[in-house]
C-alpha cells in the first residue's frame, strides 16, 4: 500500500483523538547491505598502520583468498550505520512499554564513566595492585546488591539473567550434592515462567516439573504441597510472578519447599517491582538472580549484553561462581577456587561484564539508598495508574481483582471474539502511533495478551498519549479490521513473512560467482 | 527526585485516579511482615557530579599499564567511529528485535555480522552471537553432541594448549549435561598439539575433537591431520579461533579434506576493548546441516506483505521461550552491542586493514621475543609457529617478576606457572599492532633490570 493511499484513512479514523495520531513519516527507502556498496580496493585507509609488516607463515597454515568483508570509506560506513541506528526503536526515541523487560531510561552518566580509558584499557589479568579503583567499585556493588536483596554473598561474574538462573541452580544442585543428597533431581517451576526458567533446569540435568496457577494468579498450593518431596531440589519463582501480581502466598511456599529439603530460587526477571520494598532474603529465597540490565538501568543494546550477578543465603556461599571480590588489610583481591574450594566454577573466561557491572554502580550510587525505594514506589505508581486508565477505557484487565505490580496484563480475548482484534493486531498498530509495543502472547497462560511495564521513568503524558492510542486503535478496529490487520505502515517494513524467512532460509549475504 | 518526572500534582491525580490513598497503599497485598525496614550498607545518593569525582578518581588510581598481555584479551587499535556510533541510543538503548518491523537497523546490522562471521570463519552459517569465548566453546560442544549423530558419547578431546579458563568454562557449564573432556598432551619442545597419541581413540566413539588455532602458547596447530583424523573416526571438529589471526590463517572451513564442523571463539579483538575482561562476545558458525541445531538468536532476510525485503528473528522454534526445557540452549539476552561494534570495527578495517593489525601483531611479537631473549637467562619456551603470541622463560619465578613490572607502568604478561607448572618460570607475552618499536625497548629494559636486580638480591 502507497503512502498515499494510507493517509487519509489515518486522518479519518481517529478525529476525536487529536493527541493520539500515528506518524506519517515517509516509508524509508530500503538501505542497502554493507556488501553492496563494497568496492575492491576501496578502505578506510587511516585505521590502520601506514607501514606494511612482512611476516612469513608455512603455506599449508596460510589464508589463500581474503575473507569477503566489506571494502567501503569511513565516511560510507558511519552513514551506513548511523542510517540503520534511525531504522530503531529504542528507550532514547520512543516509550517502550515491554512487559517484563524494564525499558527504563538508562542514564548517560553510567555509560560516560564506564568508558573513562583506564577502565576500558584495563586488562582482566592485571594484577591486583593496579586494580584497587576498578576493585572497590565492584566490592562496593556486591555490598550494595547485598543490602537490597537480604542475601549473605553476591557473585557479579553470571554475563546474563540465563546465566545468573543457571549459577543458581547449579548452586542448588552442588549444595545437595555436598550432602550426598543425590536424590533431588527435580526442580520445580510454575506454568507462568519465563522460558529460560525450564531451560536452565535442563542445562543442569534436572527434571522439569510445571506447578499451575489459580484463577487469581498466585501458585496453587495444594498442587504445590502434592509434589514436593525427597525428589524436590528446589523451585524457581519469580514475585511479583510474571502475570503481574505479587504471589501473596510466599512465605508458605517457603516453609513448605524449605520443609521438603528443596531451595528457593528467585528469578529477578521483576525485582524493579520490589526495589527497596520487599527483600527476597526476607521472603526465605535461599538464592536469587538479578538482571542488572533492567533494574539498574544498563543499557538492552539491542539484545545484550546483560548481566545476571547471583545472591546467596550463608547455605550456599561455599558454591558462588567465581571470581568473587574480597577485602583484606591489604586490598581488594579476587577470590578464586583457592578460597572457595567447593565452587561451582567459571562461567566467563574472566570476570564476566565488567563495563555492564560500573554501569550498574554508577547508577546505584545516583539513586543511593532512598532512590532504590522509589524505583519500586514510581515504577508500581505508573502501572497501577496505567491500568486504571485503560480499565477505564473498556479494556479487559486478565486480573481484574488485583492490584498492579511493576506490570499488569490486558487480555484482548473478547475483542479477538467480537471483532478479531487481536493482540498482534494491536502491537502492530501501535508502531504507527510511535509506542513499541508491550509483550504479547506472554505469559503463554493468557489468551490475547498484552503485557504492560510503563517503568518509574516516565512521565504521566506519555502514560495519557499511550492510552488514547490504544482507545484510537480500537476505535480503528470497530470501523475498519483489515485495515488495523494491514498495519504498520509507518515503519520501514510492513508485517514480514515468518514462514518464509524459516523455510527459504537467507542467513547470510555471500559474493555472488563472477 | 533522580530520573522521576513525577510532580506533587502528578502524584495527586494518578492516586486519585486509581483510588488509591498514597503509593504506599499500592503494595497492600504484600504481607506487612516482609516489608522492608530499610537499607543500611547502600550510600546515601550522589549527584553527577560527585560520582564523577569517584570514577575518575579510581581510573587515574589504576591508570594504564604499557600492556604486554594477551591470554584471550589482546590491545588492538579501535576507530573511533566504531564506539561513537554504537553508543548512539538508537543501538545502545534497544531491546531484542522482538518487533521486527521497529528494529530493521538492529537486525539488518545482525545479518551483515552473520555474513562476516561466515566469511572470517569459512562456514555456512552464523548466530547472532554467544556471551563470550569461552561459554561459546562450551555451547559448541554441547551442539555438537546433538549433531553428532554416529558418536554422541560427549567424549570430547580437549588439548592441554586449549585457554585452561575455557577449560575450567566448559566444565562448570556442561558437567551436567555428560561431556567428558579427554586431555591431549602438547610437544614440549614446539608447543603443538601432539598428533600421533591421537591413534589410541581410533574406534573410541569420540564425540568431537577441539582445536585452537593459534593455541594458548600462540602456536600454531597442525589443523589439517588432527581435523582429517577426527572425520575419519566419526567425531566432529570444533574449532576455537581468534578472528584477527583469521586474516592472515587458513579459515577452519578449509582445515582438511573437509573442514571443520563447528566454529567459535572470542570476538573481543573486533572492536570490543579489554575492559577489565566483559563486555565481550562469543562466535559461533558451523555448516549448514547443523544449522538447526545451534543455540541463540539468527537473523534471516524476507519479504514484507508488500514484497520489500526485511530481517526477522528466525528459527525461534529452537529457542527457550517457545521449546521452554527442549531448548538447544537457555540463552536468552547475547551480546548484541558487542557485535554492533565488531561489525562496524569490521567494515572499517576490511579485508586488508585485518590483515594487516594481523600482521603488525605478528611481527611485533617476534621483534619483542628478539629484544626479551637477548637478555641473559631468558629463553624462548617454544619452537614452533606462532601467531601473535609467545611464551618465555624467565630465570627467577614469574609472580615478582610481573610485579616488579608493574611498579614499572608495564605489565609483562600470564604467568604460566600456576596452570603449566611442567613448564617451569614461564610466561605468555603479546605485542600487537598498538606497541612501537620504543614500547619494546622499554619493556626489554626494564626487564632486564628487574632481572639484574633480582640477582643481585639472591
Amino acid at each position: 500500500m502507497s503512502l498515499a493511499a494510507v493517509q487519509p484513512l489515518l486522518i479519518a479514523s481517529v478525529p476525536e483523538a487529536p493527541a493520539a495520531q500515528p506518524m506519517l513519516a515517509p516509508l524509508t527507502p530500503v538501505e542497502p547491505l554493507i556488501f553492496e556498496v563494497s568496492r575492491a580496493g576501496r578502505s578506510a585507509a587511516a585505521q590502520r598502520p601506514i607501514h606494511p609488516a612482512s611476516v612469513t607463515l608455512p603455506p599449508h597454515l596460510k589464508r589463500g583468498t581474503p575473507p569477503a568483508l566489506p571494502q567501503v570509506s569511513e565516511l560510507q560506513a558511519v552513514r551506513h550505520f548511523t542510517r540503520l541506528s534511525k531504522l530503531n526503536f529504542s528507550i532514547d526515541t520512543h516509550f517502550y512499554p515491554l512487559g517484563s523487560c524494564t525499558m527504563k531510561y538508562n542514564p548517560r552518566a553510567c555509560n560516560t564513566l564506564a568508558m573513562l580509558p583506564q577502565f576500558l584499557s584495563r586488562h582482566p589479568l592485571a594484577v591486583d595492585a593496579n586494580s584497587q579503583g576498578f576493585l572497590a567499585c565492584m566490592f562496593e556493588l556486591q555490598e550494595i546488591l547485598k543490602d537490597v536483596t537480604g542475601m549473605a554473598g553476591v557473585s557479579l561474574t553470571p554475563m546474563a539473567g540465563a546465566q545468573g538462573e543457571f549459577a543458581g541452580v547449579a548452586m542448588i544442585r552442588a549444595y545437595h550434592r555436598a550432602r550426598n543428597d543425590l536424590a533431588r533431581t527435580e526442580i520445580l517451576v510454575p506454568d507462568a515462567a519465563h522460558g529460560t526458567n525450564p531451560a536452565t533446569a535442563t542445562m543442569l540435568g534436572m527434571t522439569v516439573r510445571e506447578i499451575p496457577t489459580n484463577a487469581e494468579g498466585d501458585v496453587d498450593l495444594e498442587r504445590l504441597a502434592a509434589v514436593v518431596g525427597p525428589q524436590t531440589a528446589g523451585i524457581m519463582l519469580t514475585n511479583p510472578s510474571t502475570l503481574g501480581v505479587f504471589e501473596r502466598q510466599i512465605a508458605a511456599i517457603a516453609k513448605l519447599v524449605h520443609e521438603a529439603g528443596g531451595l528457593l530460587y528467585y528469578d529477578g526477571a521483576n525485582l524493579n517491582a520490589i526495589l527497596g520494598e520487599v527483600r527476597p532474603g526476607d521472603m526465605g529465597f535461599d538464592v536469587i538472580h538479578m538482571n542488572l540490565h533492567k533494574t539498574f538501568s544498563t543499557p538492552h543494546g539491542g539484545g545484550g549484553p546483560g548481566a545476571g550477578a547471583v545472591g546467596v543465603s550463608q547455605r550456599l556461599l561455599p558454591f558462588m561462581p567465581i571470581p568473587v571480590v574480597g577485602q583484606s588489610d591489604s586490598g581488594y583481591r579476587w577470590l578464586d577456587e583457592r578460597d572457595l574450594p567447593q565452587t561451582i566454577g567459571r562461567l566467563s573466561a574472566f570476570m564476566g561484564n565488567a563495563g555492564v557491572l560500573l554501569r550498574a554502580y554508577v547508577y546505584a550510587r545516583l539513586l543511593g539508598r532512598e532512590g532504590m525505594t522509589r524505583v519500586a514506589a514510581f515504577a508500581t505508581l505508573n502501572a497501577n495508574y496505567l491500568q486504571a486508565r485503560l480499565r477505564e477505557h473498556g479494556f479487559d484487565l486478565a486480573f481484574p481483582t488485583r492490584k498492579a505490580t511493576h506490570e499488569f496484563i490486558v487480555t484482548l480475548k473478547r475483542q479477538k471474539q467480537t471483532i478479531d482484534l487481536t493482540a498482534t493486531d494491536i502491537a502492530k498498530r501501535l508502531l504507527d502511533y510511535g509506542y513499541h509495543a508491550p509483550t504479547v502472547y506472554f505469559p503463554l497462560l493468557v489468551p490475547e495478551c498484552l503485557l504492560i511495564e510503563p517503568t518509574e521513568t516516565e512521565d504521566k503524558e506519555t502514560l495519557d498519549a499511550f492510552v488514547a492510542a490504544m482507545c484510537a486503535i480500537w476505535d480503528e478496529a470497530k470501523r475498519d479490521i483489515a485495515f488495523v490487520k494491514g498495519a504498520p505502515y509507518t515503519m520501514p517494513v510492513r508485517r514480514l513473512d515468518d514462514v518464509r524467512a524459516a523455510r527459504q532460509l537467507d542467513i547470510r549475504w555471500a559474493p555472488t560467482a563472477g | 527526585m533522580p530520573f522521576i518526572p513525577h510532580t506533587e500534582t502528578d502524584i495527586a491525580e494518578m492516586l486519585a485516579t486509581i483510588g488509591a490513598p498514597s503509593i504506599d497503599a499500592l503494595f497492600g497485598e504484600i504481607p506487612t511482615e516482609l516489608r522492608c525496614k530499610g537499607l543500611s550498607k547502600v550510600p546515601p545518593r550522589a549527584s553527577e557530579m560527585d560520582i564523577a569525582r569517584v570514577m575518575h578518581g579510581r581510573a587515574a588510581q589504576d591508570g594504564a599499564l604499557l600492556n604486554f598481555c594477551g591470554a584471550g584479551a589482546y590491545e588492538h587499535h579501535i576507530p573511533a567511529a566504531v564506539w561513537e556510533i554504537t553508543t548512539r541510543g538508537e543501538f545502545y538503548s534497544a531491546y531484542t528485535p522482538y518487533q521486527a518491523e521497529a528494529s530493521q537497523g538492529t537486525l539488518q546490522l545482525l545479518y551483515e555480522y552473520q555474513s562476516m562471521m561466515c566469511a572470517l570463519t569459512g562456514m555456512d552459517v552464523s548466530n547472532a552471537s554467544m556471551y563470550d569465548g569461552a561459554s561459546a566453546l562450551a555451547e559448541a560442544l554441547l551442539m555438537a553432541v546433538r549433531a553428532n549423530s554416529v558418536n554422541s558419547s560427549g567424549r570430547v578431546l580437549m588439548p592441554q594448549a586449549v585457554h585452561p579458563f575455557y577449560r575450567e568454562v566448559v566444565a562448570s557449564i556442561t558437567e551436567a549435561q555428560g561431556i567428558v573432556p579427554v586431555p591431549l598432551a602438547f610437544d614440549p619442545k614446539t608447543g603443538a598439539t601432539l598428533v600421533e597419541p591421537l591413534k589410541a581413540f581410533e574406534g573410541q566413539g569420540i564425540t568431537a575433537v577441539v582445536i585452537a588455532q593459534p593455541n594458548f602458547f600462540g602456536t600454531l596447530e597442525d589443523v589439517d591431520a588432527i581435523t582429517d583424523w577426527a572425520h575419519a573416526n566419526g567425531a566432529l571438529v570444533v574449532a576455537v579461533v581468534n578472528p584477527v589471526s583469521l586474516a592472515l590463517l587458513k579459515p577452519p572451513g578449509e582445515w582438511g579434506s573437509k573442514g571443520a564442523d563447528i566454529v567459535c571463539g572470542e570476538g573481543q579483538p573486533l572492536g570490543a576493548p579489554l575492559s577489565s575482561g566483559g563486555p565481550y562476545f562469543g562466535f559461533l558458525t558451523a555448516r549448514q546441516q547443523f544449522v538447526r541445531q545451534m543455540p541463540g538468536r539468527i537473523v534471516g532476510r524476507t519479504v514484507d506483505l508488500d514484497g520489500k525485503p526485511g530481517f526477522t528473528l528466525t528459527l525461534q522454534a529452537r529457542e527457550q521461550h517457545i521449546r521452554r526445557s527442549k531448548a538447544t540452549s537457555n540463552i536468552c539476552t547475547n551480546q548484541g552491542l558487542l557485535v554492533t561494534a565488531a561489525t562496524i570495527h569490521m567494515s572499517l578495517l576490511g579485508p586488508e586493514g585485518l590483515e594487516s593489525v594481523a600482521a603488525h601483531s605478528m611481527a611485533n611479537t617476534e621483534a619483542l621475543v628478539a629484544r626479551l631473549t637477548a637478555i641473559p637467562g631468558v629463553e624462548l619456551a617454544f619452537s614452533g609457529d606462532r601467531f601473535h603470541e609467545a611464551v618465555v622463560r624467565l630465570p627467577q619465578p614469574v609472580e615478582p617478576v610481573l610485579a616488579a613490572l608493574a611498579q614499572r607502568g608495564i605489565l609483562g604478561g600470564f604467568d604460566l606457572s600456576r596452570h603449566y607448572p611442567e613448564l617451569g618460570q614461564a610466561l605468555l607475552v603479546c605485542a600487537t599492532e598498538t606497541r612501537t618499536a620504543a614500547d619494546l625497548d622499554t619493556y626489554a629494559d626494564a626487564l632486564r633490570a628487574v632481572l639484574g636486580a633480582g640477582l643481585t638480591h639472591h
